[in-house]
């Protein structure tokens, strides 16, 4: 398998773009993690439980996400800055068909 | 002021099992935490979600690993401070750390262990602009005693357990109830949602669903806030009190203006030895620390609180030889008098009398 590319504006508003493994079983925030696109401790707090939403993202290309969970729902209706392309890092997997996403973080 | 051993700030998994070594060494542990229960985020944040990294554990729940941690240290009798966040450290002339928390509790030690995984437990706040100025003067995140908001006018905004419990607490309470809620569906346990909906439809609560607080007016305290509602626009509610309930979330907190080395939000500590952190005298051992390799897990935080409970030993009693022992030998001794030791094996003496070979000559 192949990584893909996506493209991240991080909270500063710098654009990234990175290329993530889909062979990993990685999602979306730990992608974040992993090129330090967001301090420690600001990112994945929960470890991606669905728990904290501090790895609240915008995705603003037409990419077929998979839907949201319950947990995710839950979540996102006690978060900040929420808005309808909101969605968490951390319940996105990094699979062939997201290559070229683009995703903004959301503020901490 | 409590004296101890070994003063250890968070009261996690990492710093509970501090708790059980140190007690092999005959050293005394306290522990703070802002939390008002011992557990940290497992407790806290992930109580029934299963774990299947602890070594021997196939599958245990958070909260029962904390249960039995809990249970593996009793017989240290481990004290704690609870629902205080440790504020401040001050070296003193006889070596040892006197750590003060927010509510003036004073602890002192010759030894500090900072396990405060991702730092202390603070209420999120909502980004309403002004929201800062109006903390304790009408603004509230934390309910500590209900009989303040007596026959007063409360918005409480969330949609939680603690925003639901709140509501219906309060509504015997208040003079006014409004619970504001960004969804129509709320995530709490079904006996609060349902009661809350009654209460609702009694009067007695003022739900206000698919709504967020998004300003706070009044001149030096609450006296309105502006909801704003997906259909009906805005809507001005006067009211005393204006209380965010949306859970906790950590922060590295005062932690981090101790003059320690601090490296991407943690403590960075010698690993290649015993995690002992810029000042000596005080180690971080679990998530709250780094060093090259660093992997945030449980079980790597019980290896490193044994590898520092060792030094810290040392520190303690430079003199004293000791050499580690094998629970399998030498037992478990509690300071509360109990002993868990190996059974001794039984000997079990076969009274036969040996033939004796007739030798041929």
């Amino acid at each position: 398998m192949s990584d893909i590319t996506i493209h991240i504006k991080d909270r500063e508003g710098k654009q990234h773009q990175v290329l993530a493994p889909t062979d990993m079983a990685m999602n979306l925030m730990e992608v974040v993690r992993s090129y330090e696109l967001a301090a420690e401790g600001t990112i994945g707090v929960c470890g991606g439980m669905a728990m904290c939403a501090s790895c609240q993202c915008y995705i603003t290309s037409d990419h077929d996400i998979p839907e949201m969970g319950d947990d995710e729902d839950i979540m996102l209706a006690e978060a900040f800055h929420v808005e309808d392309n909101s969605r968490l890092g951390c319940q996105i997997p990094i699979t062939e068909h997201l290559d070229g996403l683009i995703v903004e973080l959301a503020p901490e | 002021m409590i004296h101890t051993d070994i003063l250890i700030i968070g009261a996690g998994p990492v710093g509970m099992f501090t708790v059980f070594e140190a007690g092999l060494l005959k050293l005394r542990c306290h522990l703070i935490d802002a939390l008002p229960q011992a557990g940290g985020q497992c407790s806290e944040i992930y109580p029934k979600k299963p774990i299947y990294d602890i070594p021997a554990y196939p599958e245990v729940l958070a909260g029962d690993l904390i249960d039995n941690l809990a249970a593996q240290i009793k017989p240290f009798e481990p004290s704690y401070t609870l629902g205080e966040r440790a504020e401040t450290i001050e070296k003193q002339e006889d070596g040892d750390f006197i750590v003060t928390t927010n509510r003036g509790t004073k602890h002192k030690a010759p030894v500090v262990f900072i396990a405060g995984g991702l730092g202390s437990f603070e209420p999120r706040k909502p980004p309403i602009e002004n929201i800062a100025s109006y903390e304790d003067n009408g603004v509230e995140y934390i309910i500590r005693d209900p009989e303040f908001y007596r026959n007063k006018r409360v918005v409480i905004s969330g949609g939680g357990d603690s925003a639901l419990d709140w509501s219906i607490f309060l509504a015997d309470v208040a003079s006014e109830v409004s619970l504001v809620h960004r969804r129509n569906d709320f995530r709490g346990a079904l006996d609060s949602v349902e009661k809350v909906v009654e209460l609702s439809k009694q009067g007695k609560i003022n739900l206000i669903t698919e709504a967020e607080v998004k300003e706070i007016h009044g001149e030096g305290h609450v006296n309105s806030v502006t909801i704003k509602h997906k259909s009906e626009g805005n809507i001005v509610k006067e009211c005393d009190h204006f209380i965010p309930l949306f859970g906790l979330s950590p922060k590295l907190g005062p932690i981090g203006n101790w003059g320690l080395d601090i490296e991407k939000n943690a403590i960075k500590v010698n690993n290649s030895l015993d995690y002992s952190t810029n000042i000596p005298g005080v180690y971080a051992i679990g998530d709250v620390n780094t060093y090259p390799g660093k992997l945030k897990l449980i079980l790597c935080g019980f290896h490193e609180a044994t590898i520092a409970v060792q030094y810290a030993y040392k520190l303690i009693n430079p003199d004293k030889k000791y050499v580690m022992k094998y629970t399998t030998v030498g037992g478990v001794e509690g300071f509360d008098g109990t002993k868990k030791v190996a059974k001794k094996s039984e000997v079990i003496k076969i009274n036969i009398e040996p033939e004796v070979p007739v030798l041929e000559i």
